[in-house]
Protein backbone atom coordinates (compact mmCIF):
# COMPACT_ATOMS: atom_id res chain seq x y z
CA UNK A 1 0.00 0.00 0.00
CA UNK A 2 1.70 3.34 -0.60
CA UNK A 3 1.81 5.81 2.06
CA UNK A 4 -0.14 8.37 0.64
CA UNK A 5 -2.87 6.43 -0.17
CA UNK A 6 -3.00 5.30 3.54
CA UNK A 7 -2.45 8.53 4.96
CA UNK A 8 -5.72 10.08 2.65
CA UNK A 9 -7.58 6.76 4.17
CA UNK A 10 -6.66 7.21 7.34
CA UNK A 11 -7.41 10.86 7.41
CA UNK A 12 -10.42 10.48 5.80
CA UNK A 13 -11.44 7.39 8.40
CA UNK A 14 -10.46 9.78 11.65
CA UNK A 15 -12.27 12.63 10.49
CA UNK A 16 -15.58 11.14 9.61
CA UNK A 17 -15.38 8.84 12.70
CA UNK A 18 -15.15 12.20 14.58
CA UNK A 19 -17.82 13.38 12.51
CA UNK A 20 -20.18 10.56 13.71
CA UNK A 21 -19.45 11.89 17.44
CA UNK A 22 -19.83 15.58 17.10
CA UNK A 23 -22.97 16.25 14.56
CA UNK A 24 -25.75 17.22 16.26
CA UNK A 25 -28.29 15.64 13.74
CA UNK A 26 -28.52 11.81 13.50
CA UNK A 27 -28.36 12.30 9.93
CA UNK A 28 -25.43 13.80 9.46
CA UNK A 29 -23.98 11.28 11.95
CA UNK A 30 -25.14 8.25 9.90
CA UNK A 31 -23.51 10.25 6.79
CA UNK A 32 -20.20 10.02 8.38
CA UNK A 33 -20.43 6.94 9.67
CA UNK A 34 -20.84 5.46 6.41
CA UNK A 35 -17.68 8.08 5.18
CA UNK A 36 -15.21 5.78 7.86
CA UNK A 37 -17.24 2.07 6.55
CA UNK A 38 -15.94 2.72 3.40
CA UNK A 39 -12.91 4.33 3.81
CA UNK A 40 -12.47 1.36 6.15
CA UNK A 41 -13.57 -1.25 3.35
CA UNK A 42 -11.09 0.29 0.82
CA UNK A 43 -8.10 -0.47 3.87
CA UNK A 44 -9.30 -3.88 4.06
CA UNK A 45 -9.24 -4.20 0.39
CA UNK A 46 -5.31 -2.68 0.53
CA UNK A 47 -4.57 -4.87 3.27
CA UNK A 48 -5.39 -8.12 0.75
CA UNK A 49 -8.84 -8.50 1.96
CA UNK A 50 -10.54 -8.10 -1.48
CA UNK A 51 -13.48 -10.25 -0.02
CA UNK A 52 -13.73 -9.02 3.08
CA UNK A 53 -13.50 -5.43 2.15
CA UNK A 54 -16.34 -5.57 -1.00
CA UNK A 55 -18.68 -7.77 1.92
CA UNK A 56 -17.90 -4.91 4.01
CA UNK A 57 -18.85 -2.24 1.65
CA UNK A 58 -22.19 -4.55 0.90
CA UNK A 59 -23.02 -5.63 4.00
CA UNK A 60 -22.77 -2.34 6.01
CA UNK A 61 -23.02 0.39 3.87
CA UNK A 62 -25.60 -1.57 1.72
CA UNK A 63 -27.96 -3.24 4.72
CA UNK A 64 -27.50 -1.83 8.31
CA UNK A 65 -26.78 1.89 7.36
CA UNK A 66 -29.84 1.66 5.13
CA UNK A 67 -31.62 0.02 8.41
CA UNK A 68 -29.98 3.09 10.76
CA UNK A 69 -31.73 5.69 8.45
CA UNK A 70 -35.43 4.03 7.84
CA UNK A 71 -35.43 3.68 11.88
CA UNK A 72 -34.07 7.84 12.76
CA UNK A 73 -37.12 8.88 9.83
CA UNK A 74 -39.51 6.16 11.22
CA UNK A 75 -38.65 8.01 14.46
CA UNK A 76 -38.47 11.51 13.09
CA UNK A 77 -35.50 13.14 14.98
CA UNK A 78 -35.12 16.26 13.61
CA UNK A 79 -34.93 17.88 16.95
CA UNK A 80 -31.95 18.99 18.10
CA UNK A 81 -30.91 17.31 21.04
CA UNK A 82 -30.03 18.62 24.74
CA UNK A 83 -27.00 20.20 25.08
CA UNK A 84 -27.37 19.53 28.88
CA UNK A 85 -26.29 16.73 30.47
CA UNK A 86 -24.10 15.64 33.28
CA UNK A 87 -20.85 17.36 33.69
CA UNK A 88 -19.22 15.59 35.99
CA UNK A 89 -20.18 12.55 33.87
CA UNK A 90 -18.56 14.22 31.22
CA UNK A 91 -15.58 15.08 32.87
CA UNK A 92 -14.74 11.72 33.76
CA UNK A 93 -15.67 9.91 30.89
CA UNK A 94 -12.73 12.40 28.92
CA UNK A 95 -10.37 11.44 31.31
CA UNK A 96 -11.38 7.52 30.77
CA UNK A 97 -11.51 8.01 27.21
CA UNK A 98 -7.68 9.46 27.19
CA UNK A 99 -6.52 6.76 29.67
CA UNK A 100 -7.72 4.53 27.26
CA UNK A 101 -6.15 5.93 23.98
CA UNK A 102 -3.18 6.29 25.49
CA UNK A 103 -3.23 2.65 26.80
CA UNK A 104 -4.00 1.38 23.42
CA UNK A 105 -1.30 3.84 21.43
CA UNK A 106 1.19 2.38 23.53
CA UNK A 107 0.40 -1.59 22.83
CA UNK A 108 -0.93 -1.30 20.01
CA UNK A 109 1.97 1.06 17.60
CA UNK A 110 4.97 -0.92 18.40
CA UNK A 111 5.29 -3.17 15.37
CA UNK A 112 8.03 -1.67 12.93
CA UNK A 113 7.37 -4.22 10.53
CA UNK A 114 6.65 -2.26 6.92
CA UNK A 115 3.75 -3.83 5.72
CA UNK A 116 5.58 -4.46 1.85
CA UNK A 117 8.05 -6.07 3.66
CA UNK A 118 6.02 -9.19 4.08
CA UNK A 119 4.74 -11.26 1.35
CA UNK A 120 1.75 -13.29 1.43
CA UNK A 121 1.23 -16.33 -0.92
CA UNK A 122 -0.54 -16.09 -4.03
CA UNK A 123 -4.39 -16.09 -4.01
CA UNK A 124 -4.25 -14.73 0.37
CA UNK A 125 -7.78 -12.92 1.09
CA UNK A 126 -9.59 -13.88 -2.54
CA UNK A 127 -12.69 -15.07 -2.32
CA UNK A 128 -11.58 -18.87 -3.09
CA UNK A 129 -9.22 -18.89 0.01
CA UNK A 130 -12.48 -17.50 2.24
CA UNK A 131 -14.17 -19.93 1.28
CA UNK A 132 -11.98 -22.90 1.55
CA UNK A 133 -11.74 -21.48 5.40
CA UNK A 134 -15.19 -20.67 6.38
CA UNK A 135 -16.72 -23.90 4.84
CA UNK A 136 -13.92 -26.12 5.96
CA UNK A 137 -12.28 -25.14 9.98
CA UNK A 138 -15.13 -22.75 10.58
CA UNK A 139 -18.71 -25.09 9.31
CA UNK A 140 -20.20 -25.37 12.59
CA UNK A 141 -19.77 -21.52 13.17
CA UNK A 142 -21.05 -20.81 9.85
CA UNK A 143 -24.08 -23.01 10.26
CA UNK A 144 -24.96 -21.81 13.55
CA UNK A 145 -24.78 -18.38 12.27
CA UNK A 146 -27.98 -18.73 10.62
CA UNK A 147 -29.49 -19.90 13.61
CA UNK A 148 -28.36 -16.35 15.47
CA UNK A 149 -29.39 -14.44 12.05
CA UNK A 150 -33.25 -16.51 12.39
CA UNK A 151 -33.46 -15.86 16.14
CA UNK A 152 -32.67 -12.15 15.78
CA UNK A 153 -34.73 -11.51 13.12
CA UNK A 154 -37.94 -12.81 14.63
CA UNK A 155 -36.95 -10.94 18.04
CA UNK A 156 -36.50 -8.10 16.10
CA UNK A 157 -40.26 -8.37 14.76
CA UNK A 158 -41.79 -9.41 17.84
CA UNK A 159 -40.06 -6.09 19.79
CA UNK A 160 -41.18 -3.56 17.21
CA UNK A 161 -44.79 -5.22 16.35
CA UNK A 162 -46.92 -2.75 17.71
CA UNK A 163 -49.48 -4.68 19.60
CA UNK A 164 -52.48 -5.58 18.22
CA UNK A 165 -55.63 -3.45 19.56
CA UNK A 166 -57.70 -5.75 22.08
CA UNK A 167 -60.83 -7.52 19.89
CA UNK A 168 -63.77 -8.25 21.13
CA UNK A 169 -63.01 -12.33 22.40
CA UNK A 170 -66.06 -14.63 21.52
CA UNK A 171 -67.49 -16.23 24.35
CA UNK A 172 -66.50 -19.75 24.97
CA UNK A 173 -70.34 -20.31 24.97
CA UNK A 174 -70.64 -20.13 21.69
CA UNK A 175 -68.72 -23.21 20.82
CA UNK A 176 -66.48 -21.62 17.99
CA UNK A 177 -63.13 -23.31 18.20
CA UNK A 178 -60.43 -20.70 18.98
CA UNK B 1 6.61 2.46 3.93
CA UNK B 2 3.67 1.82 5.53
CA UNK B 3 4.14 -0.19 9.10
CA UNK B 4 1.85 -2.58 10.51
CA UNK B 5 2.07 -0.24 13.57
CA UNK B 6 0.75 2.46 11.82
CA UNK B 7 -2.54 0.97 10.93
CA UNK B 8 -3.11 -0.36 14.29
CA UNK B 9 -2.50 2.77 15.65
CA UNK B 10 -5.65 4.23 12.89
CA UNK B 11 -7.45 1.06 14.44
CA UNK B 12 -7.29 2.18 18.04
CA UNK B 13 -7.56 5.74 17.11
CA UNK B 14 -11.51 4.67 16.06
CA UNK B 15 -12.07 2.81 18.55
CA UNK B 16 -10.89 4.77 20.96
CA UNK B 17 -13.63 7.74 19.44
CA UNK B 18 -16.26 5.03 19.49
CA UNK B 19 -15.81 4.95 23.30
CA UNK B 20 -16.34 8.78 23.78
CA UNK B 21 -19.25 8.45 21.39
CA UNK B 22 -20.84 6.07 23.35
CA UNK B 23 -19.83 7.89 26.74
CA UNK B 24 -20.22 11.16 26.24
CA UNK B 25 -23.34 11.12 23.72
CA UNK B 26 -27.01 10.91 24.99
CA UNK B 27 -29.00 10.09 21.95
CA UNK B 28 -29.03 6.15 21.63
CA UNK B 29 -29.41 6.25 17.93
CA UNK B 30 -25.76 7.96 17.72
CA UNK B 31 -24.46 5.25 20.58
CA UNK B 32 -25.38 2.47 18.53
CA UNK B 33 -23.67 4.27 16.02
CA UNK B 34 -20.55 4.41 17.85
CA UNK B 35 -20.93 0.51 18.98
CA UNK B 36 -20.85 0.28 15.16
CA UNK B 37 -17.69 2.40 14.64
CA UNK B 38 -15.86 0.29 17.36
CA UNK B 39 -16.76 -3.11 16.15
CA UNK B 40 -15.13 -2.00 12.72
CA UNK B 41 -11.99 -0.70 14.21
CA UNK B 42 -11.58 -3.96 15.81
CA UNK B 43 -12.38 -5.39 12.20
CA UNK B 44 -9.49 -3.55 11.08
CA UNK B 45 -7.26 -4.84 13.86
CA UNK B 46 -8.41 -8.30 12.64
CA UNK B 47 -7.55 -7.65 9.37
CA UNK B 48 -4.20 -6.10 9.91
CA UNK B 49 -3.22 -9.06 11.59
CA UNK B 50 -4.53 -11.84 9.58
CA UNK B 51 -2.24 -10.28 7.08
CA UNK B 52 0.62 -10.31 9.15
CA UNK B 53 0.28 -13.88 10.66
CA UNK B 54 -0.28 -14.55 6.56
CA UNK B 55 -3.34 -16.77 7.95
CA UNK B 56 -7.03 -16.13 6.72
CA UNK B 57 -8.34 -16.91 10.23
CA UNK B 58 -8.78 -13.15 11.10
CA UNK B 59 -10.84 -12.45 7.92
CA UNK B 60 -13.18 -15.14 8.87
CA UNK B 61 -13.81 -13.81 12.05
CA UNK B 62 -14.43 -10.47 10.68
CA UNK B 63 -17.36 -12.06 8.35
CA UNK B 64 -18.85 -13.34 11.87
CA UNK B 65 -18.73 -10.05 13.39
CA UNK B 66 -20.54 -8.86 10.74
CA UNK B 67 -23.06 -10.91 11.34
CA UNK B 68 -23.50 -10.81 14.76
CA UNK B 69 -23.33 -6.91 14.01
CA UNK B 70 -26.63 -7.17 11.56
CA UNK B 71 -28.16 -9.01 14.04
CA UNK B 72 -27.49 -6.78 16.87
CA UNK B 73 -27.99 -3.94 14.64
CA UNK B 74 -31.75 -5.81 13.72
CA UNK B 75 -32.44 -6.30 17.44
CA UNK B 76 -30.63 -3.08 19.25
CA UNK B 77 -33.28 -0.77 16.35
CA UNK B 78 -36.51 -2.99 17.51
CA UNK B 79 -35.91 -2.35 21.09
CA UNK B 80 -35.07 1.53 20.06
CA UNK B 81 -38.20 1.55 18.00
CA UNK B 82 -40.32 0.36 20.82
CA UNK B 83 -38.65 2.30 23.43
CA UNK B 84 -39.83 5.26 21.31
CA UNK B 85 -43.21 4.45 20.86
CA UNK B 86 -43.52 3.94 24.55
CA UNK B 87 -41.47 6.67 26.13
CA UNK B 88 -41.45 9.26 22.84
CA UNK B 89 -37.94 9.98 23.70
CA UNK B 90 -34.44 8.91 22.45
CA UNK B 91 -32.50 10.33 25.25
CA UNK B 92 -30.42 7.78 27.37
CA UNK B 93 -30.40 10.43 30.21
CA UNK B 94 -34.57 9.76 30.25
CA UNK B 95 -34.89 5.96 30.64
CA UNK B 96 -34.14 6.27 34.08
CA UNK B 97 -37.22 3.40 34.77
CA UNK B 98 -34.58 0.35 36.00
CA UNK B 99 -32.44 2.80 38.25
CA UNK B 100 -33.38 2.87 41.81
Amino acid sequence: MPPALFIFLAVVAILSSLGVVIQRNPVHCLLALIMTLISIGALFVALDAVAVGFLQIIVYVGAIMVLFLFVIWLLNLQTEEAPAGNLALKFFATIAVAAMAAELFAIVSKSRTALGAQTVTSGYGSIDSLAQTLFGQYLMAFETTSILLLVAVIGAVAVARRALPDRPRTAPTEGRPT
Amino acid sequence: MVSYGWIMALSAAIFTIGVAGVLLRRNILVMFMSIELMLNAVNLAFVTLARRMGSMDGQVIVFFVMTVAAAEAAVGLAIIISIFRNRETVNADELRLMKW
